[in-house]
């Protein structure tokens, strides 16, 4: 299952992930995607280094998803997985007002389709 | 109320001053994260799932109105614009930046407030019956002792490290609308032979992953005793209390390991140590000191002029539900429920705070209290304006007539904030409370309590409900265990699980059920939740609840 990097700034504590620039972004869109084990492992190491910026930088599973899949711009990724409930509440905020999430995702890596927001 | 003297003032502003200091350590990098975790725990800073999260202590639940001013300004200015009333009496703000917190609590200063020991392995606020100094059925007010014990335990040298977060609890009426069983020690004003008040001491329960109701250590400790006696049990918690394992570090491990009567033993050994050291004369609460307290925290006066009510259709409902008796005259208590139909509970607005101190100075004496119900009370109400005031509440939707009834939610914030949660718990809410509010059946069910939790550490005081939830992760999904026959106040009792958890919607339509079979079954409006259980058992609710799911 690919993999990106999450942590919470260290100022306010937002929800940040790492991108390919070795830098922090607010948008999971913005998300460096990581295919195998060992590049999230070095990628991990050298986020959690960040200890100005951020506080417990940690792995996620995501499904990255683009043209192919149907999404007419660019790349989306979405948290999948087992803390697929609770990595969508850190993309999206607090679902007070209703059971469902904002985007659907299957478990185990299967691609789901994405709800209407 | 209490107020501050000089010395509670430089504490709350020169433990600000430290916590700057500390935040800007962290933010240098002169302290790594491991190192200023526990620092800022102790003044009630969290990391949650989406920011910090701060704990406000708000002691014993009491405030006064520019306090809650000064809540609301807190939330309009650093946070989205609302607070959260726990099931601890205090007060959470989600969304705080750590770099703002040194000012906040410099603000918090300002009127007396603080975060301090809201968070880890301290003792933590103490709690009390909401309804003190207006019960009639009081033995005696509670709060000074409350006010006693918090100023024993703030900064206390020695409990400051304890294995675990310790929890105190006090009722003054036999009563106990505090839950005092289901706490680390949990205290009873009563009286003796004389006629003189005191304590009957209780300690080893609790909630969380191995829920324990209290047994009692003492059936009378006098008032000058007090602190000693306390002391004696934290001591021998901080010793022998469990350190090598976080799930079996609380006193009601303790006090099930070793034993009740050597616990017992243990504790009255150490008090009578105390008492005959020069410790103990340091303990001994003088009388001056009592009668200090005690006298800021005088009774009100009586008020006679007649109840004005309001022409509003929905005025007597609320009246009825809403308005509790007061021990003097012309006076009342009156619950703010934050459990509108399909809302989160316990959530307040910046603007609700603020007409709610406004309430309090035009109607209430100035004072209001938050419950661990997660409401709020004006607790000396006068009823000459009751009219007055349910209009101005309803028209900022604070009059739902509900406290104490089946949609008068407890729930912890869950998944949508706590980093710990396993599940979503206020969405949960929201739907069981739409659903019992459509379905006619808050009214017709009376006082049944549905509290949930979204983990095992019983933030939302599952165990304790008479119809309880719990979430646990499954799969990756969101499940929910139902328990059933929980109770909180008066004697308190553990809830029993019912059967399988559910799904999120089978669960909403499962608490429904529960709350329509007990209405079908029970042989009277009289006859309450957990008597209809003792009665019919679990059987009528498994099946009702079984087969609906399938």
């Amino acid at each position: 299952m690919s993999k990106a990097i999450t942590a919470n700034r260290l100022t306010d504590g937002r929800v940040v992930y790492w991108t390919a620039g070795q830098d922090w972004a607010e948008d999971i869109a913005d998300a460096a995607v990581f295919a195998d084990d060992d590049s999230a492992v070095a990628a991990l190491a050298v986020a959690q280094g960040q200890t100005l910026a951020i506080v417990g930088a940690y792995p996620i599973d995501v499904v990255e998803q683009g043209p192919d899949d149907g999404v007419a711009d660019g790349q989306i990724v979405t948290p999948s997985g087992r803390k697929v409930v609770r990595e969508t509440i850190r993309v999206h905020g607090p679902t007070a007002g209703s059971l469902h999430l904002t985007t659907s995702v299957g478990r185990n890596g299967a691609v789901a389709e994405l709800a209407a927001a | 109320m209490y107020q501050y003297d000089d010395i509670d003032q430089t504490l709350v502003t020169e433990r600000s001053a430290e916590f700057r200091e500390q935040v800007q350590a962290r933010l240098s990098g002169a302290l790594s994260e491991d190192e200023f975790k526990p620092l800022r725990l102790m003044n009630g800073v969290y990391l949650q799932l989406h920011a910090y999260m701060l704990r406000v202590a708000i002691p014993y639940g009491v405030l006064r109105a520019d306090q809650l001013r000064m809540l609301a300004h807190i939330a309009r200015t650093y946070d989205k614009g609302y607070g959260h009333f726990t099931t601890r009496q205090n007060i959470q703000f989600n969304w705080p930046a750590l770099v703002d917190i040194p000012d906040i609590l410099d603000q918090l200063a300002g009127v007396q407030m603080h975060a301090i020991q809201t968070s880890g392995n301290t003792i933590r606020n103490t709690t009390t019956d909401p309804f003190a100094g207006a019960a009639a059925d009081e033995i005696a007010d509670p709060r000074p002792w409350c006010e006693l014990i918090r100023q024993w335990s703030t900064f206390h040298p020695e409990f400051s490290f304890l294995p675990r977060k310790f929890k105190i609890a006090v009722t003054g009426s036999p009563h106990d609308r505090a839950a005092i069983g289901v706490h680390d020690i949990g205290i009873r004003l009563v009286r003796d032979g004389a006629g003189a008040v005191g304590f009957t001491v209780y300690a080893g329960g609790g909630q969380g992953r191995t829920p324990r109701v209290a047994v009692k250590l003492s059936e009378y400790v006098s008032q000058t005793d007090l602190l000693a006696y306390l002391t004696a049990i934290l001591r021998v918690y901080n010793l022998a209390g469990r350190r090598d394992n976080k799930f079996k570090a609380r006193i009601k491990i303790l006090v099930e390991e070793t034993g009740p009567a050597e616990f017992i033993r243990q504790v009255d050994a150490e008090f009578a140590a105390i008492k005959a050291s020069a410790e103990g004369e340091d303990l001994r609460v003088p009388q001056a000191e009592i009668d200090r307290i005690c006298g800021f925290f005088a009774d009100v006066e009586a008020d006679d002029r007649p109840e004005q009510g309001s022409d509003a259709a929905d005025f007597s409902a609320w009246r009825a539900v809403n308005v509790k008796p007061h021990k003097v005259s012309g006076r009342a208590s009156v619950v703010i429920s934050l459990k509108p139909a399909g809302g989160s509970p316990g959530d307040a607005t910046a603007a609700q705070m603020d007409l709610v101190a406004d309430l309090a100075d035009r109607f209430a004496d100035g004072e209001i209290r938050v419950t661990k119900e997660q409401n709020l009370i004006l607790p000396h109400a006068r009823l000459g304006d009751s009219g007055a005031l349910f209009d101005a509440l309803a028209a900022a939707g604070l009059a739902t007539a509900n406290a104490g009834l089946a949609s008068d939610i407890v729930s912890c914030p869950g998944l949508d904030y706590c980093n710990l949660a396993n599940t979503r718990s206020i969405p949960i809410a929201q739907a069981i409370s739409t659903q019992l509010h459509e379905a006619g059946l808050d009214g017709a069910a009376g006082d049944v309590t549905i509290k949930i939790s979204g983990c095992i550490n019983a933030c939302g005081h599952h165990h304790v409900a008479n119809i309880g939830v719990l979430g646990v992760e499954k799969r990756g999904d969101e499940f929910y265990q139902l328990t059933l026959g929980g109770v909180a106040d008066g004697d308190a009792a553990i809830g029993k699980i019912l059967g399988p958890a559910l799904a999120s919607q089978d669960l909403i339509d499962a608490v429904v059920m529960c709350v329509r079979t007990y209405v079908d079954v029970r042989t009277s409006a009289d006859e309450r939740f957990v008597e209809t259980l003792d009665r019919v058992g679990l059987t009528p609710f498994k099946e009702a609840v079984y087969d609906l799911a399938q």
